[in-house]
């Protein structure tokens, strides 16, 4: 239990420490905010869709997240390179709580940084349809944080070198983003689109969080939740076999 | 365990990766209390032997004893018992010396009282006491050397271990680092096991030395027992006489290469 605290603790340290990190991660947000947010919305309105913003704060939100916390499973080859991986790999305590303390600290830090973003969208403009549902939103982002950073956690104890890593972003992370109805709405969709769509863990984090902050929904609460769960679940089993095989 | 039981105890331990002997039947004991060096050139099978005794690496075959325990069956109590360092660097640059501690000891089961205790008194020993809330990255290669081996040495360890210790570093650091280990020695009666390839720190620091060639132990004894043997005025000239070639920083001939091709392939072995 203290082993998985200190690990988790380092994370989060390591988070608050890096302010340049920290606000650098802000600014594709706040782009996607600031410019398609307000970019795009004359033609949604148009489209009789209503405010862009309301529609695409919530799937900005769901970005952050997905980003973070795929960067703090990729972290794990940082440490790797630098040596500090091996410290903890060595020592006396099974690798699954290595495992767990290091995902739980990412997906903290994702967290938060899910939180920061919420409050930017407030200054946008971006009004939740209630403030009681707000903190079941946090749970949601904390939900969604989870999942990714287990996924990055898989990523992170199968690739050898920083090599591959643009091809994870580019094969992987941006499509989730894409697919995950976060910039869209997912209706009348191309079949294979709306199959993709559907497979895509992020698409039941984004509605989620539309669903309980704006009240629109599409495959309403209770599944998003059940799917978000399963795959966590899921992720988290498989990130921990990967990181039972990284050799010392 | 008896003071008469040796800290280390290795028979005939082979590791092979593919067709290569990397370690080829070497045998010896290290007692209680002593400094022990192995001295051989890179690709000598120093690292392989460490990583074996450090639970990171299964013997091919040979019986390995630490504290009278197996690696291998017994890998935890093993790990608890012994503090390693590293050839490569281990620390995380962006957390201060104390933390780097602290996390170490945590991960080690030290209680709380006693690692925060056995941290002020390894930082104040290896002189970086003035320096434990400052990140590492501001550290120098000496200190984080020294604060390496302060961590090791937090969770209390019967062995130290020693991979290349001063690699890298200036003769001042170096010096100063084995003066630091030499004093814990004494004071703590910790058993060191060390790997080098510089003749005169074998020959200035260890008890007793093995120098160890292709996998193979060529000689074990103390610097003065292998002089005397091979009738050589110096370490350098034991050497010399005993395996037939000077020491090289790096000597790689097709079998090193051999070797370093079975680690990076064959080293998965759990």
């Amino acid at each position: 239990m203290n082993v998985v605290y200190i690990l988790w603790l380092r994370e989060v340290k390591k988070y608050f420490r890096s302010r340049a990190q920290m606000i650098g991660s802000l600014g594709s947000p706040i782009m996607y905010l600031g410019i398609l947010g307000f970019g795009l919305g004359p033609i949604f309105q148009k489209a009789g869709e209503g405010s862009y913003l309301q529609f695409m704060a919530p799937g900005v939100m769901g970005m952050t997240i997905l980003f973070t916390s795929i960067f703090s499973g990729v972290a794990l080859l940082w440490d790797r390179q630098f040596g500090f991986l091996k410290e903890t790999l060595v020592a006396p305590v099974p690798r699954l709580t290595i495992m767990i303390g290091r995902t739980l600290g990412g997906a903290t830090v994702a967290t938060m940084q899910g939180l920061l973003i919420f409050v930017i969208t407030l200054i946008a403009g971006f009004r939740p349809v209630s403030w009681v549902v707000v903190p079941v939103a946090f749970l949601l982002m904390a939900l969604i944080a989870l999942v990714f950073a287990a996924l990055g956690t898989i990523i992170g104890s199968s690739l050898k070198d920083m090599q591959g890593f643009s091809l994870i972003m580019n094969f992987l992370a941006m499509p989730i983003f894409f697919l995950s109805g976060a910039l869209y709405p997912l209706r009348n969709l191309p079949t294979p689109l709306a199959v993709l769509t559907r497979i895509d863990p992020l698409t039941y984090g984004v509605d989620g969080l539309r669903t309980v902050l704006t009240g629109s929904s599409r495959f309403g609460l209770p599944l998003d939740v059940v799917a978000l769960i399963g795959v966590a679940a899921l992720l988290l089993a498989i990130g921990a076999w990967r990181f039972s095989k990284i050799e010392a | 365990m008896t003071d008469a039981q040796p800290a280390i105890r290795v028979a005939h331990l082979v590791k092979q990766f593919g067709d290569v002997k990397a370690v080829d039947d070497i045998s010896f004991e290290v007692q209680r209390g002593e400094i022990f060096a192995f001295l051989g050139p890179n690709g000598a099978g120093k690292t392989t032997t460490i990583r074996m005794l450090t639970t990171l690496l299964q013997p091919t075959s040979g019986t390995l004893e630490m504290d009278g325990l197996d690696p291998v069956t017994n890998r935890d109590a093993v790990r608890r018992r012994i503090g390693v360092v590293f050839q490569d660097p281990s620390l995380d640059q962006d957390l201060t010396a104390w933390e780097n501690m602290e996390i170490h000891g945590v991960l080690y089961g030290v209680p709380r009282k006693e690692r925060r205790e056995r941290t002020d008194l390894l930082l104040g020993l290896f002189e970086l006491a003035d320096r434990r809330n400052a990140p590492v990255k501001t550290f120098s290669g000496g200190m984080r050397r020294r604060l390496e081996i302060a961590r090791g040495l937090l969770h209390t360890p019967h062995v130290l271990f020693l991979d290349e210790p001063t690699l890298g570093l200036d003769p001042q650091s170096r010096n100063q680092m084995w003066a630091h280990v030499q004093t814990l020695n004494a004071q703590d009666g910790v058993t060191v096991f060390l790997t080098t390839h510089y003749m005169d720190e074998a020959d200035r620091v260890a008890k007793r030395i093995a120098i160890i060639d292709h996998g193979h132990i060529v000689a074990i004894g103390s610097s003065s027992e292998l002089k005397e043997r091979t009738k050589t005025e110096s370490l350098e000239g034991a050497f010399l006489a005993l395996t037939g070639t000077a020491i090289r920083e790096e000597t790689v001939g097709a079998a090193d290469r051999m070797r370093q091709v079975g680690r990076m392939w064959g080293g998965r072995t759990r």
